[in-house]
């Protein structure tokens, strides 16, 4: 059989929806974002700065010189961005201090993702008195002030880095099944799961198999977002003095040891970690924009 | 109205329980022993056994939770560890500094969100849409210190106009004075949500029929707007209010670090430091239990403003 002239798929355009061509073209679409180009190089940058700091950081970030204390930005004696108090090289401790937060949220926020994904499709799947159960226990988790529940536990526990991780992540996973189990609500009276459901398929393969590559727009998009949220949630922990030891080059820990000097003119120690910290966030935001807005369309 | 009200307080206080279970849990159970806890790794045995007896943290979970409870809803937290008086000696008057910055901030921040979002939607898909929306999300999303930081610099520094910190004393021109700073630095979060709630909640109002009859029958824009748009744009954004509440009381923890302001947050961060459990945990609960209510009080509102949202909970 042939088809009309104006029917043929014309060259350029996708020929089938394959899943290859479809990721094909969410691809191509999201680089012609320019907020999501613009944060994923700042991000890119940050990522760069956390594997290799010593390609890009001109001293030792740790090591203090009493000789050349409080040298003023910009490029001065070489320092491009001054010293602090102690005499270090502002600019290279904020390259090193990438490091922490980009180990740090990235792992708290997958675990978070892994717990989400399991409460979520277990509760929008199987719905009824489990559902209830854990949709009144997470309300009780959000109503609370996320950072306040943070700090009682880590005043608690330890504060040592794999607990913050667990903590972020144990916190963050009912968050984010609430959106997963949203759109797993939407899914399981389709078509294809009633289907497998005939076919007397096992539910968790109904959910992990079935169900799982069908929401995974709303789960990247979360995850993006929670990123933003881990960061900001571990720099506020960080500036109240949690999860990082003294004098580390952690952005959120030096803005908090370095904020005296804002009131005698010393802005440069505390700003410089300040704006890259606000830089990180905000480009990972607008990578959740991009994304985002795709999905919407 | 009244079954909507009494079903939504039903899960207010069950909410409530979980919640002081979820504090329990945390403070007093995880760490094993909370002698332990206050005292560190490298007390003696002998002296952790003895701080257990005194705080009366040494008997059965079940018991001491049911006690720890029971007084709480008396408003009985126990003793501060640290300063030996009952924690509800210090928490009103740290409560009442909160609230007068969280007004601060809602004075400025509702207003500024309100006719933000409404500007934006008017204007919609146009540069001053791009901009507010991008600037809201750009500054909802950047942590309060720095933002903070940037005004200190700017408006106590470099200008001398405000002082950098300190707490609510003497005469109103004083507090104000004070509170500017830091309800501005909350309003710089808080302004990006708000924002693009009333700018959704706007754009759904105006392709609404009944604006489009409103226009048709010949009403001056501006009636137009106050009375079939703006009303109606407002139920989103009291819930996002709502939510953002619980995010403000989070924000004033490190808000009022930054500005070594003396309200809750200070408290609690205080609380924290000198590992002072009782003093954590009441405060933290109180927290809490302040924001279950302002969520039941939106809750209730919206269903007020909006029938729809009441009688679809009756099934």
């Amino acid at each position: 059989m042939t088809m009309p002239a104006e029917l043929e798929p014309t060259a350029g355009a996708p020929t089938g929806y394959t899943a290859k061509a479809v990721r094909k073209e969410l691809r191509r679409q999201l680089f012609r974002s320019k907020t999501f180009i613009v944060g994923s190089l700042i991000v890119l940058f940050w990522v760069v700065c956390s594997i290799i700091p010593s390609a890009i950081a001109t001293h030792d970030p740790s090591k203090q010189d009493p000789l050349s204390k409080w040298i003023h930005p910009f490029f001065q004696e070489g320092h491009w961005l001054g010293t602090d108090r102690f005499g270090r090289d502002v600019f290279s401790r904020a390259i090193y201090g990438a490091r922490e937060i980009m180990i740090v949220a990235p792992a708290a926020v997958i675990l978070g993702t892994i717990i989400g994904i399991v409460l979520g499709l277990l509760m929008g799947y199987f719905r009824g008195p489990l559902d209830d159960a854990l949709s009144r226990l997470i309300e009780a988790l959000m109503s609370l002030p996320l950072i306040l529940v943070a700090l009682l536990a880590l005043t608690a526990l330890s504060s040592g880095r794999g607990t913050i991780i667990l903590l972020i992540g144990i916190l963050f996973g009912p968050i984010i099944a609430r959106t997963i189990r949203a759109a797993v609500l939407a899914e399981r009276n389709l078509d294809y799961v009633r289907a497998a459901e005939l076919r007397g398929e096992r539910s968790t393969y109904i959910m992990f198999v079935e169900i799982l590559p069908n929401v995974m727009g709303p789960i990247v998009v979360e995850f993006t977002v929670r990123l933003g949220y881990a960061v900001f949630t571990m720099a506020g922990l960080a500036f109240i003095g949690f999860g990082t030891q003294p004098g580390s080059p952690d952005w959120g820990r030096t803005i908090f040891e370095e904020r005296a000097g804002l009131l005698s003119n010393a802005w440069w120690p505390c700003v410089v970690p300040a704006l890259a910290l606000a830089s990180l966030v905000v480009a990972i935001n607008l990578i959740a924009d991009g994304i985002q807005g795709l999905i919407d369309r | 109205m009244a079954r909507f009200v009494l079903r939504r307080l039903g899960l207010a206080l069950i909410t409530l329980f979980l919640l002081s279970v979820v504090v329990f849990t945390i403070a007093a159970v995880l760490p094993g022993s909370v002698g332990r806890a206050i005292l560190g790794p490298f007390a003696d045995q002998q002296s952790v056994d003895n701080l257990n007896r005194e705080l009366g943290v040494d008997g059965p979970l079940v018991g001491r939770y049911i006690r720890w409870f029971t007084d709480a809803l008396q408003g009985d937290f126990g003793n501060s560890y640290k300063f030996k008086a009952p924690v509800m000696d210090f928490v009103p008057t740290a409560l009442w500094s909160s609230l007068k910055l969280a007004a601060m901030t809602f004075i400025i921040v509702v207003p500024l969100g309100i006719v933000g979002g409404t500007i934006a939607a008017l204007r919609k898909g146009k540069a001053v849409d791009r901009f507010i929306t991008v600037a809201g999300l750009s500054l909802a999303v950047t942590p309060e210190f720095v933002i903070g930081i940037v005004l200190i610099i700017v408006f106590a520094v470099k200008l001398g106009w405000l002082p950098s910190g300190g707490s609510a004393k003497g005469s109103i021109w004083d507090q104000v004075q004070v509170l500017i700073l830091p309800a501005v630095t909350l309003t710089a979060i808080l302004f990006g949500y708000l924002s693009r709630m009333t700018r959704a909640g706007t754009i759904e109002a105006l392709s609404a029929d009944y604006t489009r009859t409103a226009i048709l029958k010949g009403l001056p824009r501006r009636t137009v707007l106050r009375r079939h748009v703006l009303r109606n744009s407002l139920v989103p954004t009291i819930a996002v209010l709502a939510v953002q509440v619980s995010y403000l009381l989070g924000g004033l923890l490190v808000t009022e670090t930054l500005f070594n302001y003396r309200g809750l947050g200070l408290l609690i961060f205080d609380a924290a430091g000198d590992r002072d459990i009782p003093m954590l945990m009441g405060s933290v609960f109180i927290v809490g239990a302040i924001a279950m209510l302002l969520n039941f009080i939106a809750d209730v509102l919206i269903a007020w403003l909006n029938p729809r949202v009441r009688l679809g909970n009756r099934q």
